[in-house]
């Protein structure tokens, strides 16, 4: 088992004409996801990588039965992409695009609400089950199928706790990149759940940085909810108030967002807290007593 | 990106935001020909930079007397203030705000800005007008009064109408209460139209002529929707950046400058952060945030290597890569060929993990360079803090 995706998923890729977005495709393709189609308005008929472009998601999902798309759209045209894919009747929005102005977002989230389609990022790396399907931009060697259940807004800090999960021989079920943006789809109260229900599952690591209060609400929901053990690291220990740690969200605004509040808050609720990120592997080792 | 006061003004009078008539002077000359011109009972002098707390700092001068106007503004152009916002080191004056000055009866807070919990525009107000919002909300939290707007339909009259009156307005003044409800979908729409970040007015007035004034005035913009507003790029004022911050955005490159002293250059913000905290837990300080973003090539390497150089405080620099799609090697590559040009006299550490880290690292162990490598993160840091000495 895993969450959210797997080998039956079936991928629409948008914007796959594009050079980000047909070197992803082509690398998901060679992990072994099963990326059916692609869209690009008004390049119907052509293929990349054996993959069919067409010039809507509407057509896409008539002609291939794709239920998740994967978007790699340039940020002035993404929430309109974003929105297509919703109306089009696709389940799973992976939205790798960097630089979304975050009072679209307002509007694209108000959208989705109520709607059974679930959006994750933009601004992440996408998500990984490993073995099965590979949906986003991360390096898939690094991971190796086994335990552990990642959830984070960062995308390289992820593979280093995913190297060391690896490296450990512990392995990942399915690691999901939520991104770094104040206003985005899927948050960490909501992939918990999944990992908590998955039985193949047997930890969660949790890697949050400075900003919002994701990591707050996330520790609340663990504390009544969740039974596994999490692993936690917070990014942002040394940085400054007042300014944005290149992600649009990693800010600490009015005094709000810091790393010792979130730490704190998930120490209360028993999660196993880490200030060191090179000991994330090590931390979840002890954990499941291994 | 933030803008001045005279500027967040000017787009509040274009929304129909009403605001004392003034003008942005960066002269004593200029100054006294707007003061003719204006010919108001008070005159209001307030330098103009990007931080709060001018008032505290000597940063605003009131006078009845047209005469003085010209001594004032010379007086605070060319000062340096020094508030709680702008750091030891202060921020010049280059420009001033001259307006008229207001009879105020009573002073409110008002702001917008996106609620990160629920995703939805969120106006929050305070009868504590004048004083850090902050800090109301830490003291009296009661006082604050916070009202979302659905971004759907967008601001709907009860959603004015429900501040006004939390705030009670109609036992203050009646008579504002619809041009404040007014006022509320106008600052809406500025807020949703141009794309900003936040949009505050503390104080708001209402005057002794039963009037709403915003007094003083901030707007700060998302980064990201500038690309559709032309008129408020142009309102950046680079007097008010980091020279290294600029030259960074430049090159693409997402630089802050921080007070320690090693130097760090990492592929990734969420990474970069924690390189930063895990210097500090080695024992020293970080000296800056660099992002060198996912493609990290020989020209943003030695962009970046320029970049940490120009900073005296940097007495070591630590380079720390994950190699995910792009390849360890290309790095090690980039990073030899940007050592050449850029010369570097303080120790560099560089560790290399993920695709083909160890043919990246044989690469930089044999190029002759003076550096060390590393492959575990803590290692690294270690080996930086202990060739760099702890920071003072």
């Amino acid at each position: 088992m895993s969450i959210l995706v797997n080998k039956n998923t079936r991928v629409v890729v948008q914007g796959i004409t594009g050079k980000e977005g047909s070197f992803h495709a082509t690398q998901c393709k060679a992990y072994g996801t099963k990326m059916v189609a692609g869209v690009t308005p008004g390049k119907a008929g052509q293929e990349v990588e054996g993959i069919p472009v067409f010039n809507t998601v509407a057509d896409a999902v008539k002609k291939t039965e794709c239920d998740t798309s994967l978007i790699f759209v340039p940020p002035p045209f993404c929430a309109d992409a974003i929105l297509e894919a919703a109306d089009a009747g696709v389940k799973l929005i992976i939205c790798i695009t960097e630089g979304i102005p975050v009072n679209d977002m307002v509007k694209v989230k108000r959208a989705l609400h109520g709607r059974d389609v679930r959006l994750v990022g933009p601004n992440c790396p996408g998500v990984i089950t490993v073995d099965e399907a590979k949906i986003g931009i991360m390096p898939g060697f690094i991971h190796k199928r086994g335990v552990v259940g990642v959830v984070s807004r960062s995308g390289t800090l992820t593979y280093e706790a995913v190297h060391q999960l690896s490296t450990l021989g512990l392995g990942e079920t399915t690691c999901v990149g939520i991104g770094g943006d104040p206003v985005n789809g899927t948050g960490f109260v909501d992939v918990l759940p999944l990992f908590e229900k998955d039985p193949e599952t047997q930890a969660v690591v949790m890697i949050g940085e400075i900003g919002g209060d994701a990591e707050e609400k996330a520790a609340e929901y663990i504390k009544k909810n969740v039974k596994k053990p999490v692993i936690s690291f917070i990014a942002g220990i040394t940085a400054p108030p007042g300014r944005r740690m290149g992600h649009a969200g990693a800010i600490i605004s009015g005094g709000k967002g810091t790393a010792s509040e979130k730490m704190k808050a998930l120490e209360a609720a028993g999660v196993r807290v880490v200030k060191n990120p090179a000991e994330i592997g090590h931390a979840v080792k002890a954990a499941l007593g291994r | 990106m933030n803008v001045h006061e005279f500027q967040a003004k000017q787009l509040f009078a274009q929304f129909g935001v009403p605001v004392p008539r003034g003008k942005e002077v960066t002269s004593p000359e200029a100054a006294t020909t707007w003061a003719n011109e204006l010919n108001t009972p008070v005159f209001v002098v307030k330098a103009q930079i990007h931080a709060g707390g001018r008032g505290k700092a000597g940063g605003v001068k009131i006078t009845k007397d047209k005469a003085a106007v010209a001594g004032l503004a010379k007086e605070l152009i060319g000062k340096t203030l020094i508030t709680h916002q702008t750091g030891p080191k202060g921020r010049k004056v280059h420009r001033l705000l001259l307006e008229e000055g207001a009879n105020i009866a009573k002073e409110l807070y008002l702001s917008i800005l996106v609620d990160r919990d629920t995703g939805w525009p969120t106006f929050i107000a305070s009868t504590e007008g004048g004083m850090e919002i902050e800090e109301v909300a830490e003291k009296t939290p009661e006082k604050i009064i916070k009202e979302a707007i659905d971004p759907a339909v967008g601001f709907q009259g009860h959603n004015g109408r429900n501040v006004a009156f939390a705030l009670g307005l109609q036992n203050m003044e009646p008579a504002v209460i619809n041009p404040f409800v007014q006022m509320l979908g106008n600052l809406y729409r500025l807020f949703m139209e141009k794309h900003a970040a936040l949009v505050e007015i503390n104080p708001l007035i209402i005057t002794k002529e039963k009037t709403l004034v915003a007094l003083d005035g901030k707007v700060s913009f998302d980064d990201n929707g500038l690309f559709k507003h032309e008129d408020v790029q142009k309102m950046r004022d680079l007097n008010e950046e980091d020279p290294l911050e600029i030259e960074a955005t430049a090159n693409n490159l997402n630089y802050v400058k921080l007070d320690g002293n090693i130097g760090c250059m990492v592929n990734g913000a969420g990474l970069a952060m924690a390189t930063m905290d895990v210097i500090k837990l080695a024992g020293s300080e970080p000296a800056n945030f660099l992002d060198v973003g996912g493609g990290a090539t020989k020209d943003t390497v030695a962009a970046g290597f320029r970049i940490l150089l120009k900073d005296p405080n940097v007495k070591g620099i630590f380079i720390n890569i994950f190699g995910g799609i792009v390849r360890c090697e290309r790095i090690a590559h980039g990073v030899i060929e940007a050592a050449k040009e850029v010369k570097i006299a303080v120790p560099l550490v560089v560790r290399l993990q993920g695709t083909n880290a160890d043919e990246g690292r044989k690469l930089l162990a044999e190029s002759g360079l003076k550096l060390d490598v590393a492959n575990d993160l803590w290692e690294a840091a270690q080996k930086i803090v202990k060739l760099t000495g702890k920071a003072v």
